[in-house]
């Protein structure tokens, strides 16, 4: 078991293989993914029973939590990608540690942005200081700053080991910032505001909840997969097999 | 169905602008991830392509 | 003319390809903004008061922070050089280079201030106060930040001693494009402060390039 483990983890580093093998995997992912969202969707929006306090605007749910879960899984993705590609030097490790990033970026501004959204019908402000949407906002400035930096490299190697040095000062970083920002939270607001009551949900409208969050994560991968397919075209351009691959296609 | 109607379904109990805002923000975010390496891959194609042609006209010339 | 018109463009055409000239200062905006409430009270009445303020002070930095790569990189590659040998009006590349930088950091500055400014709690009256104040206010940073920048062009760790050069010069804009905002929140006359910020904007229009002109020279002579 170990042994299939190891041989999967070391054939990864290979470009080549995983450029033929993501190309079987793609559909699996994908569809799944469509699937769950699609599924998801409706019977949030159109069958799950609305919360007995906040009435139908419960239903960004649907969205704002899955995004949030993810915008946090795929920074601590992206850093251990990098930490690989730094121990290891694994170039695959770098490409989808580059990949990772403006998808997680976008994630974490959609749970800003419906959460923001949410919080006009239920506190009547468009924005609160609140521990979970602040510590949102600087998971995204945290983001922007190995974007930012990774542009900002004038080599591709430099680039992707300075970004990785970011992300993993960063991943070491979020449990002290969400803990910093929500003993702030406790020093103004003596009752915390949740825009979830997360334990106390009916079945009904957990279920969809799930379904989402499954199809958020199926989703992130089938993107990761087309990202990183582009970083092994774009880095092993000169080699023989991606020369073939470009006539091929080129001729379609 | 939870709601009554199509229109109730639109309404959203009065929360429809909110309601609809972040599934059509959340819609055009997804749409514009998918897209972007869709169209990053096409012209990554097409670029290498020209540049092979180019070096094979050089290269029988030469 | 021509010189100048091209350079415009140019200059327009890489900062549209680096997407990072004009995103790093919103961005920086956005963080400095989000330093208050976490460092002093989120609560949103005492956000209201401050907001004008806050605003305007961000928006300040944020412009400081982009100037140091204002006349950096023509220094550096020679461009700045072949200015002065082809006899080109050195007045007009100015207004030029100012212009350039106004569309990729205070233009963006003030389109995107009033949505940040909800993050604030801004009183709702105060926005179009703000985005006028911006609009007027920003371009005269951009002259004066010019001049500053020319001046310290080539200096080695020029961005730290063109902020201490800039600020002074940029406290009546914030004086007056800050409480323009915080008259209007509280629904006081707010006219006046404005028009200073336009009889400013076009006295600094006219004489700034000279200064930055001449502080070119200085920089290319050495």
């Amino acid at each position: 078991m170990w042994e299939a483990l190891k041989r999967l983890y070391h054939r990864m580093g290979s470009p080549k293989w995983f450029y033929e093998i993501s190309a079987a995997w793609l559909p699996w992912f994908a569809i799944p993914a469509a699937l769950c969202l699609i599924v998801g969707t409706v019977w949030g929006l159109a069958f799950a029973p609305a919360d007995y306090q906040q009435g139908n605007s419960f239903r960004i749910i649907y969205i704002h939590v899955p995004a949030a879960i993810l915008a946090q899984g795929a920074y601590a993705m992206m850093a251990i990608a990098g930490g690989i590609f730094l121990i290891w030097r694994m170039k695959m490790a770098a490409w989808v540690a580059a990949a990772i990033a403006p998808i997680g970026a976008s994630f974490c501004f959609l749970a800003l942005i419906t959460g923001a959204i949410w919080g006009k019908p239920t506190w009547g402000t468009w924005w609160v200081w609140d521990a979970r949407l602040t510590s949102m906002l600087l998971l995204l400035f945290l983001y922007f700053g190995v974007m930012a930096l990774q542009k900002a490299m004038d080599t591709e190697d430099n680039s992707a080991k300075a970004g990785a040095i970011l992300s993993l000062v960063g991943l070491v970083n979020i449990p002290i910032i969400k803990y910093s920002v929500e003993w702030w939270n406790t020093l103004h607001q003596p009752a915390t505001l949740k825009l979830t009551e997360e334990s106390t949900m009916a079945m009904e409208m957990l279920i969809p909840l799930l379904i989402m969050i499954v199809g958020f994560y199926l989703l992130f991968a089938t993107l990761i997969f087309m990202r990183t397919r582009n970083h092994v075209l774009w880095h092993e351009r000169k080699k023989n097999w991606v020369k073939k691959l470009i006539q091929a296609q080129a001729e379609k | 169905m939870f709601f009554d109607s199509f229109a109730e379904f639109l309404a959203m109990g009065k929360h429809g602008f909110y309601v609809w805002l972040c599934y059509g923000i959340t819609a055009l975010v997804i749409i514009a991830n998918i897209l972007a390496p869709i169209r990053q891959r096409k012209k990554l194609i097409e670029q290498q392509a020209r540049l092979l042609r180019r070096e094979k006209k050089n290269a029988s010339e030469a | 003319m021509s010189l100048v018109i091209a350079t415009i463009k140019r200059d327009l055409i890489i900062a549209a390809r680096n997407p990072g000239e004009w995103l790093n200062p919103l961005m920086f905006f956005l963080m400095v903004l989000a330093l208050f409430p976490l460092a002093v009270d989120p609560d949103p009445k005492f956000l209201a008061k401050i907001a004008a303020g806050v605003v305007w002070v961000a928006a300040l930095l944020a412009t400081l922070l982009s100037l140091d790569a204002l006349f950096k990189a023509d220094v550096e590659d020679g461009t700045l050089e072949q200015w002065l040998a082809s006899g080109e009006s050195l007045y007009a590349m100015a207004l030029g280079k100012v212009f350039v930088h106004w569309c990729i950091s205070g233009l963006p500055l003030t389109l995107v201030a009033p949505l940040l400014a909800l993050m604030m709690n801004l009183p709702d009256d105060a926005y179009g106060a703000l985005f006028f104040s911006l609009l007027l206010g920003t371009p005269i940073l951009s002259l004066l930040g010019a001049v500053g920048a020319a001046l310290t062009a080539g200096v080695r760790s020029g961005g730290l001693l063109l902020s201490l050069v800039i600020l002074p010069l940029y406290i009546p804009i914030l004086i007056f494009g800050a409480s323009a905002v915080y008259h209007a929140g509280i629904e006081m006359e707010y006219a006046g402060q404005l028009g200073f910020l336009a009889s400013f904007l076009c006295i600094s229009m006219t004489l700034t390039p000279f200064a930055v002109a001449g502080a070119l020279k200085l920089n290319l002579s050495r």
